[in-house]
């Protein structure tokens, strides 16, 4: 069903992309070190990125490049060198007993719900995207403007009003004035 | 496939062996084009500074001296390869080439010429061209960051480390900026492709996006493109007096000749990339002469980007090197607030005439509220915390986080 409804490059592509993501993701929580757990990181945000292409969604694969691995993952890695966390990861004992145990009863379930409804539902159709198509070949930055600053418009700036408070918030915590820190302060 | 086509003219008439030989032809020219530009451009900017100092520099293999990258090239292959044995080997052995890949694909953005006709195919003079081409830009700058600290982390030692540290820092500081100008000339393209952006710019000088945008985005860019590429005068990255080498003191033979390449390939990339936002491309006057038409743009693009390349060496050869907080207060400070609030006032010119002088009103007030807080922010009396002890006395990061979480303990 899968290949009469696809055409072999595009298979190829979706395979390629998929096996970036999934290899790169069990690399991030399986690898022992922060920084290779991170480079692991940043070859499923590629993997996501050659999906996205796949799907002729081109700006959100630039944008994805551009902000996950360009800025986010260095950030990651800046702290991990800043602090140099990257020598004694050593966890020696679980905080939470039998954490494993519950853990892989959740992946069995995910997995079986996901299986089961693919199997029941018609996620599989062969179509490239779902909604209409947005590439009309000079890339998809004019309609995506249009929508972002038109029907959601509300969201896109309460998400900005969000990312500005957190960013005053973290100011606040790390700059504090001298009349706050003097009472604190042991000495 | 027609969204292939309108990307590019090669593919009008689908993808056939013909179309196939014209890719490869163009990848391996531009493969050999930079490769050789690199070979120039070390010999060229070895001469330059050898002049601004008065000495004579390389002179002894082939004529002027223009073989001598060449032979340092073989000494450096023919070395030892060293791995010091506190590295992360992998890493190690992957971050020269996480260096090198961007400067290749950047490269393949930049429109070198007009077009050509080659057997009833129209051929762009580029690599290729992309809808999203100059986020691939951006992308690939962001990219390159990986090389340069993953290289000093995975050596093991601490001046690399504390390179590649800086190098994360200033690279992200000045991307916002970089990003920011170049908005600007995407704005009065109305397209993201390159090949749209050098279009709009070829009826003349006066459609320069260096003219036409004012100059500010053009000298936004220029500086923090130069940030970008750890060239003097921002090169705190590998400041020599400091840092010994900087993130590839520990690299030797072949890995370090990848860095070296690699660093000069981006200098001769940008230089490109600016030509090719600000100054036209290939842009330029074109004498009727039959057959030869075609010629003239490629001089043209290879005479501004010579240009640039000169400016690079010049900065290098005059310029003192920045402090690091210096560098910190130019890019926070300066350049992001002047290039978004041009961005601001060039969106409102496109919309009308009226709104541009209201955004150029707004973007005055503001930058006098920011004045204000600047200055506010220099002579306030801040938290014991928030003001660094004199170099001397100050403790490591990793002092000062064990003494924060012992008192988190108590």
């Amino acid at each position: 069903m899968i290949a009469s409804a696809y055409a072999v490059p595009s298979v190829l592509v979706f395979v390629t992309s998929a096996l970036l993501i999934l290899i790169g993701a069990l690399g991030v929580i399986s690898v022992r070190n922060p920084v290779h757990a991170a480079l692991c990181l940043i070859m499923t945000l590629f993997g996501v990125a050659v999906a996205f292409v796949a799907q002729s969604a081109d700006f959100l694969a630039a944008v994805q490049i551009i902000v996950y691995a360009g800025a986010i993952v260095v950030l990651f890695l800046f702290v991990i060198m800043f602090l140099g966390v990257d020598q004694r990861a050593h966890i020696h004992f679980e905080p939470l007993v039998g954490q494993r145990a519950f853990a892989g009863v959740g992946v069995a379930i995910t997995v079986a719900g996901l299986i089961a409804l693919m199997a029941r539902s018609h996620w599989v159709t062969g179509a490239v995207s779902v909604s209409s198509k947005l590439s009309n070949g000079s890339g998809n930055v004019k309609e995506l403007g249009t929508a972002v600053f038109t029907t959601y418009l509300f969201a896109f700036e309460a998400t900005s009003a969000l990312l500005v408070i957190a960013v005053v918030g973290a100011v606040l915590l790390a700059r504090r004035e001298r009349s706050t820190t003097s009472e604190e302060a042991p000495q | 496939m027609n969204w292939l086509a309108s990307a590019d003219p090669l593919f009008v008439h689908g993808v056939t062996f013909a179309v196939l030989v014209i890719v490869v032809v163009k990848v391996v020219l531009a493969f050999a084009l930079l490769m050789t530009s690199v070979i120039l451009m070390i010999w060229f900017e070895r001469k330059l500074i050898s002049d601004m100092q008065s000495r004579i520099g390389p002179q002894r293999w082939g004529p002027f001296g223009l073989l001598q990258t060449l032979a340092d090239g073989l000494k450096l292959m023919l070395k030892e390869d060293l791995i010091p044995s506190e590295a992360d080997r992998t890493v190690f052995k992957l971050a020269p080439f996480l260096v090198l890949v961007p400067a290749f694909v950047t490269f393949g953005l930049v429109p070198i010429g007009g077009t050509l006709t080659i057997a009833g195919h129209t051929v762009l003079l580029e690599v290729a061209n992309p809808p999203m081409g100059i986020l691939l830009l951006l992308a690939m700058s962001g990219i390159s960051v990986y090389g340069v600290m993953l290289a000093g982390w995975s050596s093991g030692s601490k001046y690399p480390l504390l390179s590649s540290v800086r190098a994360s820092a200033q690279m992200i500081s000045y991307e916002a900026a970089l990003g920011m100008s170049i908005v600007t000339v995407v704005l009065v393209t109305g397209s993201l492709s390159v090949h749209d952006i050098v279009d709009s710019q070829s009826q003349g000088i006066w459609h320069w996006n260096l003219i036409r945008l004012g100059i500010v985005p053009f000298v936004v860019f220029v500086i923090a493109i130069t940030a970008e590429l750890n060239r003097p005068p921002f090169d705190v990255v590998e400041a020599e007096s400091e840092l010994v080498g900087g993130f590839h003191t520990e690299y030797s033979s072949f890995r370090f000749a990848i860095f070296f390449l690699a660093e000069y390939m981006n200098t001769i990339t940008m230089s490109a990339i600016i030509v090719t936002l600000f100054l036209g491309g290939p842009a330029g006057w074109v004498p009727n002469i039959a057959h030869l038409r075609w010629i003239f743009p490629i001089v043209w693009f290879l005479l501004k980007t010579v240009g640039f390349a000169f400016c690079y060496i010049w900065f290098r050869a005059s310029l003192p090197r920045f402090r690091y907080d210096q560098l910190m207060d130019l890019g926070w400070k300066r350049l992001i607030p002047l290039s978004l609030g041009w961005m601001l006032i060039v969106a409102g010119f496109l919309v009308a005439k009226g709104w541009g002088f209201i955004m150029a009103a707004v973007v005055l007030l503001s930058y006098s509220v920011l004045a204000r807080a600047f200055s506010l922010g220099q002579t306030r009396e801040v938290g014991a915390d928030a003001v660094l002890p004199i170099v001397g006395q100050r403790p490591l990061p990793g002092q000062v986080l064990r003494e924060h979480t012992d008192e988190a303990g108590d």
